[in-house]
């Protein structure tokens, strides 16, 4: 398989960073991710290959960290944080509001044109910002219902002009 | 982006640089960036140290570990190469501080790295940041670039013959590589499972080299260190804890927000003055001072000095900062349950009291929350948080069962009140699930 030009690239100034090849799986996993919505067969195949590491001992790997995964999302995945800190200002409501807009389970399904998924996710790091939730890469604090709806909104506008 | 708040009582240091457009090089430079690691490079590794070490500079990552101690274990002469490793996986629930390091002032974690990486010998330095930082790696993924295209990083750094190379590195999502061994393998590509020690990683680390690994914090005060002085940092803080802390501020506080103080300062001031007291005028029931993982105050203990030895005489401990302020409307078992259940996430299933700990600690809590508790379960959650205590490789197997034993110890009488079927207090109405009962 050859990866896009950009991959290519990311894989090429990456690998000069390690006194060993294997060390650019993870973050380059996500990268993968980010290009195709899932890590797919053939980058877990190709990476066997260039790595010279077992397509299981990938797999062992993605399965350990939560943000991999080998199934399409929402092309706006939407990850609410429901940890303490979410918690006490409203996380629950607000994880729960997300889904109900949606119409979607939360961690598996995505809505029927493909738009949205919804996750209940830990602690993403904005705590004294709570309650939070990110949508793909994108922080959104302090949320309220209203805020939510506002959110989603925009993301199925910006995408219906693209 | 995360909003930045201010207080009269903080002592800007680590934060001095937050919204003055640190993250770009030259402004950084207008700012004193870079001086320190200058700086470093005449005083030598042993003067380095020695600074750090006057400087009672302690790893703000949980542990508290003194950072120039820390720097003087790994030995100066080694046949495997020697690295630098910033953790800037913060994941621990309550804690956001290193987020707004990474995004206002990412060349002081730079330049940490820097001079710990001159300090032990070392000739390469990573930054790994958590892998939902998007938006900071690709800060730091400038900064780097940035520092290179200055020829500050690389070969013969400031002219000194000194080769120093500096890399970016993210993770994917795993609270776990958070402690330093479990960090380590992640970074060489493989699933964050912990390390038995010794040996230690100031003696084989990374790639079996000597490695030292510090908190993004931390190394982001290390030029402050050098700039100011480390008799003078140490001055801002108390006895054997020097200096100032990110403090991130959360749950039900009238102002949360990040805010430095000095190290020693009053829980209590830092709750009711800084954080503006508890919110929608509530009382205060608890307060869990230092992230998810430590064991919480109850509202009248918070008359302690928020630095490593008060915390722990306490009962408790400063960990990574993250204090979180529970109202009295606060369900603590349900509080408890989702403690829990972060933990039970999080666990590898590596160490067996770990993973079977986690996972019977959070059966019983869910069953006991939706009112289908008997009075032996709470001796039995006692028993299996306790079991779990000091048996595990890494410390997450202490980090999930500290917190549930500070709640039941403390909180007893709220797990009380959900017996018998009785809905919780709190008005929160879960459906009984029919899980077992622990074996008497
Ligand atoms: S607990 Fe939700 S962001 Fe930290």
């Amino acid at each position: 398989m050859k990866f896009s030009d950009q991959l290519e690239a990311r894989f090429a100034g990456m690998i000069t960073h390690y006194p060993a090849r294997r060390s650019l799986l993870v973050p380059f996993l996500l990268y993968s991710q980010d290009e195709y919505g899932y890590v797919t067969d053939e980058v877990i195949a190709e990476l066997s290959r260039r790595l010279e590491i077992t397509e299981l001992d990938i797999r062992n790997v993605i399965s350990y960290y939560s943000m991999l995964r080998t199934k399409p999302a929402g092309r706006f995945n939407v990850q609410v944080c429901t940890n303490i800190c979410c918690l006490l200002r409203g996380g629950e409501e607000m994880l729960a509001h997300a889904r109900e807009k949606l119409g979607v389970q939360v961690n598996k399904g995505i809505t029927p044109d493909g738009m949205f998924s919804v996750e209940e996710v830990e602690c993403i790091g904005a705590c004294s910002w709570a309650p939070a939730m990110q949508v793909n890469y994108t922080f959104h604090e302090n949320l309220t219902p209203e805020k939510i709806d506002k959110i989603l909104d925009d993301y199925r506008s910006e995408a219906a002009h693209k | 982006m995360a909003t930045l708040v201010n207080h009269p009582d903080e002592v800007k240091i680590v934060s001095r640089r937050f919204g003055q457009g640190a993250a770009n090089i030259d402004r950084y430079l207008e700012l004193d960036g870079y001086k320190a690691v200058q700086k470093a490079l005449e005083l030598g590794p042993d003067g380095i140290i020695a600074e750090m070490k006057a400087s009672n500079l302690r790893g703000r990552g949980g542990a508290g570990f003194p950072t120039g101690l820390k720097w003087s274990f790994v030995p100066k002469e080694s046949a495997k190469p020697k690295y630098v490793l910033c953790n800037g996986d913060e994941s621990e629930p309550g804690t956001c501080k290193d987020r707004l390091i990474f995004e206002h002032d990412p060349h002081s974690v730079i330049e940490g790295a820097m001079i710990a990486a001159i300090a032990v010998g070392s000739h390469a330095a990573y930054i790994y940041i958590r892998g939902e930082y998007r938006y900071l790696l690709e800060i730091m993924q400038k900064a780097i670039a940035d520092a290179y295209a200055k020829g500050f990083a690389g070969k013969n750094i400031f002219g000194s013959g000194y080769d120093l190379e500096v890399y970016w590195h993210g993770g994917a999502g795993a609270y776990e590589v958070g402690e330093e061994s479990a960090l380590m393998e992640s970074l060489e590509g493989k699933r964050g499972v912990p390390r038995i020690r010794p040996p230690f990683p100031a003696v084989v680390g990374l790639w079996g080299g000597p490695t030292v690994i510090n908190n993004a914090e931390t190394l982001a005060s290390v030029p402050h260190v050098l700039l100011m002085g480390g008799k003078a940092y140490a001055e801002v803080g108390v006895e054997r804890n020097g200096g100032t802390r990110l403090f991130s501020l959360s749950g039900h506080l009238a102002r949360p927000g990040v805010y430095e103080l000095p190290l020693g300062y009053s829980l209590r001031k830092a709750i009711y003055e800084v954080g503006g007291g508890v919110a929608n005028g509530r009382q205060l029931k608890a307060v869990v001072p230092g992230g998810s993982s430590t064991p919480c105050l109850k509202a009248d203990e918070i008359d302690i000095a928020l630095d490593f030895d008060s915390t722990m005489k306490a009962g408790t401990m400063l960990g990574s900062g993250g204090i979180v302020v529970l109202d009295d409307q606060t369900c603590i078992v349900k509080f408890a349950l989702r403690t829990i259940q972060f933990y039970r996430h999080e666990s590898c299933g590596w160490c067996i009291p770990c993973r079977e700990g986690t996972d019977w600690l959070q059966k019983s809590l869910k069953r006991f929350h939706a009112g289908g508790g008997v009075a032996k379960d709470i001796d039995n959650i006692r028993y299996l948080a306790e079991n779990m205590l000091g048996r595990t490789f890494c410390p997450l197997g202490d980090a999930a069962a500290m917190p549930i034993l500070g709640f039941v110890k403390k909180f007893r009488e709220e797990f009380e009140a959900h017996l018998d079927g009785r809905p919780c207090p709190f008005g929160q109405h879960d459906a009984p699930h029919a899980l077992p009962v622990l074996s008497h």
